[in-house]
């Protein structure tokens, strides 16, 4: 009797630890869609403070993409940077700063393009996310939201952002200083209903302060 | 509202008529009323006291059990610290007197040497040889002029000075051998003091423990007596052991989150910092898991030590296996606080490196102090981080103290909690059932007028009776419903 009741004490315990073991995942993967169209110094120095600001925030076991979307048609060339941190911290840490090294390269680099293929990059992270298997996914995009694709490029395909946070910045004056508070308003909204359309969660920042409130794990 | 003002023209008439009818139902209602008041303060009043009485025998058992667990806890006490001092007996009985046999023999043989030189030493040597004191006499004849008589006597006369030489020497020379015999007597002399001086320590000290022996079975009579003395300083000493123990405890407490944090950066490293069990990261879970097996070790250490007595399988193993299991623990934990020690050398590089990444990447590159490129810190952690562990086995001594001593504090906290609770309810029910003695006399307030005329009208109607009946009638008195008298301390039907 003894050794059945061990017998069903042990089998509950395996099976416990079973059920505990099953790994939450908490990997953040964040994706950050860069227009660099106008290419304003002090613009591009905010952008900079949020890759930095990502750098800082992310942990080990995270993901981390940084792409342009100043191109005709968005492609896997676009992409500046991408790191999926290893889990030791000291890796990450080398790894981090290896990326800032090439966001740096790039920044200093950067010069004005007048296309903006928006959805297109939206694609690639929705892919690219989807790959990393990251358990929050965000995309950021740092754009006035003017998508100016190539003609010939169909873009009205539907956005399947279920389970991402879009998170896009204030940038109303990114391409030109004429800003039309009404215009931008109106392509902020589009994107949102876009977003929301595909089972995403949109969210629209001021600036890198309140990013810090999105990303809170 | 208007409505009902709108029964007459004047509303204050109106008023007025709702007033008395109000007043006239009251009165009607006056008997019901009272003896519902009356039923509800009684069954407020019996249902507490009911209920204060229930908590009052919960109260009972629990003191009776807490003096149980009281007695119990002293008499266990007791019982070891008798224990504690037979086993020092049995000690100071090994140590000082288990070679008495030889011991004695050694005095004997001692006093045997003393003696045989005594023997030696009252040995007179040989005086001159009696002839001597014949030559001595012819050798003072005074000489008379014969010549040959004169050498004759010249010759006796250095023999016998020659003689008394000789005898001097050899007197000299046998004290001379008699004073040897004494010094060497000395030495034994003292061996024989110091055997006994040992002899009278251990006897001492036997007297002490003996005296120590006798307190404590007195003490030990006086709880099996369960006096109130002895449960008063039973409970005064657990609830002081509660409070220094928990004190203690505390102090350990900071200590364990102090060496989990010294330990879970480091830890991340090498279990990785992203996975998760649950909602806890793996690495800080093999942190916690680090601090809480050495505790864990500490407390058998302890046991093997029998410091503590957590677990009676190891208090009743052999001596030479205990001394084993102590050991292999020891090596165990002097391992991990050298494991953690390292923990603690990468955890300062990790942090150090950390640092660096974010200056680099925030751009404010500060130039390092003397402080920080030193190795002090670096060298302190390390140093902390080995002692943690060693200091944390000592936390079971404590615990063993808590766990013990809570028995008693909280069986303490809840019968004060009950009889502040048997309190409360007794309150409850007498303030129930004042209140409906009180809404009873504000409902008679209100009614007052009706009362007095019904008064005056009774009165006057038993004036008219007494003079009809005539004298032997008894006058009627007026017979008011009113709540019964006060409850008094047993009210009928309340249940103490």
């Amino acid at each position: 009797m003894k050794r059945v009741a061990a017998l069903c004490i042990l089998i509950a315990l395996i099976g416990g630890m079973q059920g505990c073991s099953g790994r939450t995942d908490r990997s953040q993967g964040v994706y950050l869609l860069l227009d660099t169209s106008g290419a304003h110094a002090a613009e591009m120095n905010k952008a900079r403070e949020v890759i930095y600001f990502l750098l800082r925030t992310l942990q080990p076991g995270d993901t981390l993409f940084v792409s342009r979307i100043d191109t005709v048609s968005f492609s896997e060339k676009n992409i500046v940077a991408e790191a999926r941190f290893d889990q030791r911290p000291s890796v990450t840490n080398a790894q981090k700063r290896s990326f800032q090294k090439k966001i740096d390269v790039f920044l200093s680099s950067v010069s004005d393009n007048k296309y903006a293929d928006i959805a297109g990059g939206i694609l690639q992270a929705i892919e690219s996310m989807n790959e990393s298997r990251s358990g929050s996914k965000y995309i950021l995009i740092f754009s006035d939201l003017e998508e100016e694709p190539s003609k010939g490029f169909g873009r009205d395909v539907p956005l399947a952002l279920n389970g991402f946070h879009v998170v896009a910045f204030n940038m109303p004056q990114l391409r030109d200083n004429k800003y039309d508070p009404k215009t931008f308003l109106g392509r902020v909204e589009e994107w949102r209903q876009k977003t929301e359309k595909g089972g995403g969660q949109w969210r629209f920042i001021d600036d890198v302060e309140r990013l810090e409130a999105i990303l809170e794990r | 509202m208007e409505n009902w003002l709108s029964m007459t023209p004047y509303p204050l008439l109106s008023a007025l008529i709702w007033l008395l009818l109000l007043f006239l139902a009251m009165y009607l209602a006056r008997k019901p009323f009272h003896r519902s008041m009356s039923a509800l303060g009684r069954v407020v009043y019996n249902s507490m006291r009911m209920a204060a009485s229930s908590v009052k025998q919960a109260e009972k058992h629990l003191l009776a059990r807490n003096r149980e667990v009281l007695i119990y806890a002293g008499l266990k006490m007791t019982e070891r610290k008798v224990e504690r001092e037979f086993e020092r007996i049995s000690i100071s009985i090994q140590r000082h007197l288990e070679g008495y046999p030889q011991i004695q023999r050694k005095l004997n043989e001692d006093l045997l040497r003393i003696e045989g030189d005594f023997k030696k030493s009252a040995i007179v040597s040989q005086s001159l040889p009696d002839w001597v004191k014949i030559l001595d006499g012819v050798a003072n004849i005074r000489p008379i002029g014969d010549r040959m008589v004169i050498h004759m006597l010249e010759q006796i006369h250095d023999t016998l000075t020659e003689q008394h030489k000789n005898a001097v020497e050899l007197h000299r020379r046998d004290m001379a051998e008699r004073h040897g015999i004494l010094s060497r007597m000395v030495p034994f002399w003292h061996g024989v003091h110091k055997t006994l001086e040992g002899i009278e320590k251990a006897i001492l000290n036997l007297n002490q423990r003996s005296k120590t022996i006798d307190r404590y079975m007195s003490e030990y009579e006086a709880i099996r007596a369960q006096t109130d003395m002895a449960q008063r300083q039973l409970s005064t000493s657990s609830l002081t052991q509660f409070l220094v123990s928990g004190l203690v405890l505390a102090v350990a407490a900071v200590g364990i989150i102090f060496n989990f944090n010294l330990v879970a950066l480091p830890m991340s490293e090498i279990m990785g910092a992203s996975n998760y069990l649950g909602v806890f990261r793996i690495s800080d879970v093999g942190g916690w898991l680090i601090v809480i097996l050495e505790i864990i070790l500490g407390v058998f250490m302890m046991d093997t030590l029998r410091v503590t007595h957590f677990f009676d399988r190891i208090d009743s193993l052999e001596d030479s296996k205990r001394r084993i299991i102590f050991w292999i623990l020891f090596a165990v934990l002097i391992l991990m606080a050298c494991f953690e020690s390292a923990l603690a050398l990468v955890r300062d590089r990790m942090v150090a490196d950390m640092q660096d990444l974010h200056q680099s990447i925030s751009g404010s590159a500060i130039e390092a102090s003397e402080l920080a490129s030193s190795s002090i810190p670096k060298i302190g952690q390390m140093i902390m981080a080995f002692i943690l562990p060693i200091f944390l086995t000592f936390a079971a001594i404590p615990f063993e103290s808590f766990v013990g001593a809570s028995r008693t504090a909280l069986g303490i906290l809840a019968g004060w909690s009950l009889r502040i609770a048997a309190f409360v309810l007794r309150l409850l029910g007498n303030f129930g059932f004042y209140t409906g003695r009180l809404i009873v006399s504000i409902y008679d307030l209100a009614i007052f007028p009706a009362l007095w005329l019904e008064g005056a009208i009774g009165q006057r109607f038993s004036r008219t009776k007494e003079e009809n009946l005539q004298p032997s009638g008894v006058a009627a008195s007026e017979q008011i419903v009113v709540l019964e008298a006060e409850p008094a301390a047993h009210p009928k039907g309340a249940i103490e």
